[in-house]
């Protein structure tokens, strides 16, 4: 019996078997994707908040098509959380969320720690949908359900991710899911973007900054962008980390030949991945956006779909006080 | 929730008789064994509807299609019921659209399920007719269902229980009458 989940705050406290439970109950929201009509009455009266405090396009997009696939309305609430100082700006997050009063909250902020914090002061599910460089858990996510879809398990895979592991929730995301099912994880990208420490993130985790070892014998890369908003030490000149980074079709070719190549998107064709390779048959990168859909749509349903805990059964009242 | 068996509705022959009948029955009140297409509704709706398409295969030398539903996201009660049911995957590979299509179930009771299995249905396309299949009628519907071809239809109350047991999901094959016991 798979432990109920209440918020997807992270991978990093997630079990195998709550991971597997996830991906198997996104398949068939996968499958529902090709239904001519997209849309369940489900959670129909549910209404989920969709609170992005940081840009973003893709993910909001992903997240809010879910809820109204399932039937649910959901409240957009956009805010730049840039010169107020960070503890009193997430008060007054909880506060406006709380007066919403909605049945799920999607929360996405530029503080690691955020989606908790509003965790632990309203009684509503809440999912992470990327805090700071701490965890970008649907990310990873979905990512297990395209390598679990495109190379038939998710165990034991040799895997390198590329590019600015630094600013990355996205990898940290990563490397707690895939080291849990037995992943030799392979960091790659200039010296400043390697911290040492990712290396206490798991087990069998190797960094180098040089593109072709770090490729050799991969099963899957994923490639990460580079992230300007992020950056606040000079950054590595494009033209550099184009040639010393950039995941070309030659250097693919370093890789295993069934290689699976993800990146959690957008992508800037031409700076960290060359157009051939994203648009290559070893590249997973639509199914990514699909999938994505997919497992939204399973944990809204899970999560923003269950009653609260103590809600009454109605079996438990159809028998007798001596059961 | 303790339940105790009361008395069998149906033995093994029996059920086998009575999918012979309901077979026969569909084809003969259809235009052709290829023109249906059996729907079975998870779980056991499922075995049901292949074993259908097994005898008219048997007696027509036709292939009637079988395609799987499962209702769990249209269900009325997922708000009522605590943590949420897994969701099964639906399995229908050919066109809705104009379709002469059958339900399959084991019991028909509120009709809740049903209705839930037609909103699935009319997610994927419009069909031409759709009538319902059922072992076990048992009454108390609370919803207006019909089924056009019914195994046997049998008296109980609320509190009773009818299982289904089949082979292929509880490794043994009857029907039996149990009672919720305080």
């Amino acid at each position: 019996m798979v432990e109920r989940l209440t918020h997807l705050l992270g991978i990093e406290d997630l079990t195998r078997e709550q991971i597997g439970f996830i991906l198997d109950q996104s398949k068939p929201f996968q499958e529902f994707q090709r239904h001519p009509l997209k849309k369940l009455a489900t959670l129909r009266g549910k209404t989920v908040a969709i609170a992005f405090f940081e840009p973003s396009t893709r993910t909001r997009i992903s997240f809010t098509t879910a809820a109204a696939r399932l039937g649910a309305d959901t409240m957009a609430l956009q805010a730049e959380a840039s010169s107020l100082k960070k503890g009193e700006s997430l008060i007054d997050t909880v506060r406006t969320l709380e007066a919403m009063r909605p049945d799920g909250i999607v929360i996405r902020h530029s503080s690691s720690g955020a989606p908790e914090f509003v965790a632990a002061r309203i009684d509503v599910p809440v999912l992470n949908a990327g805090d700071g460089q701490h965890e970008h858990p649907t990310q990873a996510l979905l990512d297990a359900l395209t390598i679990r879809d495109r190379k038939g398990r998710l165990e034991n895979w040799n895997v390198t991710i590329l590019g600015d592991i630094l600013h990355s929730r996205v990898a940290r995301s990563n490397i707690h899911l895939l080291s849990k099912f037995g992943a030799r994880i392979t960091v790659c990208g200039p010296a400043m973007w390697l911290p040492r420490e990712i290396e206490t993130l798991a087990p069998n985790i190797r960094r180098t900054v040089c593109v072709e070892e770090a490729l050799d014998g991969a099963d899957i890369v994923m490639v990460l962008r580079v992230q300007s908003e992020r950056m606040y030490e000079p950054a590595l000149a494009a033209e550099e980390y184009i040639l010393r980074y950039q995941l070309t079709p030659v250097r693919l070719r370093l890789a295993q030949p069934d290689a699976l190549v993800l990146h959690p998107g957008p992508m800037i064709r031409g700076l960290e991945i060359d157009p051939a390779v994203a648009d290559g048959p070893q590249s997973g990168v639509l199914e990514q956006v699909t999938n994505g859909l997919a497992v939204r749509m399973a944990l809204l349903y899970h999560l923003v779909g269950a009653a609260p805990v103590d809600a009454p059964h109605p079996a438990k009242e159809r028998t007798s006080a001596s059961d | 929730m303790r339940v105790v068996e009361k008395r069998q509705l149906l033995s093994a022959a029996q059920i086998n008789h009575s999918l012979q009948r309901l077979a026969h029955e569909i084809v003969e009140e259809s235009a052709g064994a290829t023109d249906v297409a059996l729907i079975g509704v998870r779980r056991r709706g499922v075995p049901l509807a292949n074993r259908l398409a097994e005898v008219i295969r048997g007696f027509t030398q036709e292939e009637a299609p079988v395609g799987t539903l499962d209702i769990t996201l249209y269900r009325d009660d997922l708000s009522t019921i605590g943590s949420q049911p897994v969701v099964q995957s639906t399995d229908i590979n050919f066109p809705v659209d104009g379709r002469d299509l059958v339900i399959v179930d084991d019991v028909l009771y509120t009709g809740r399920t049903i209705r839930a299995a037609m909103n699935g249905l009319f997610d994927l396309g419009r069909p031409k007719r759709v009538r319902l299949c059922v072992l076990i009628d048992r009454g108390h519907r609370e919803l207006p269902i019909e089924a056009t071809f019914v195994g046997r239809t049998v008296q109980t109350s609320e509190t009773e229980i009818v299982e289904v047991r089949l082979q292929e999901i509880d490794g043994e094959e009857r029907v039996m009458l149990v009672d919720r016991v305080s």
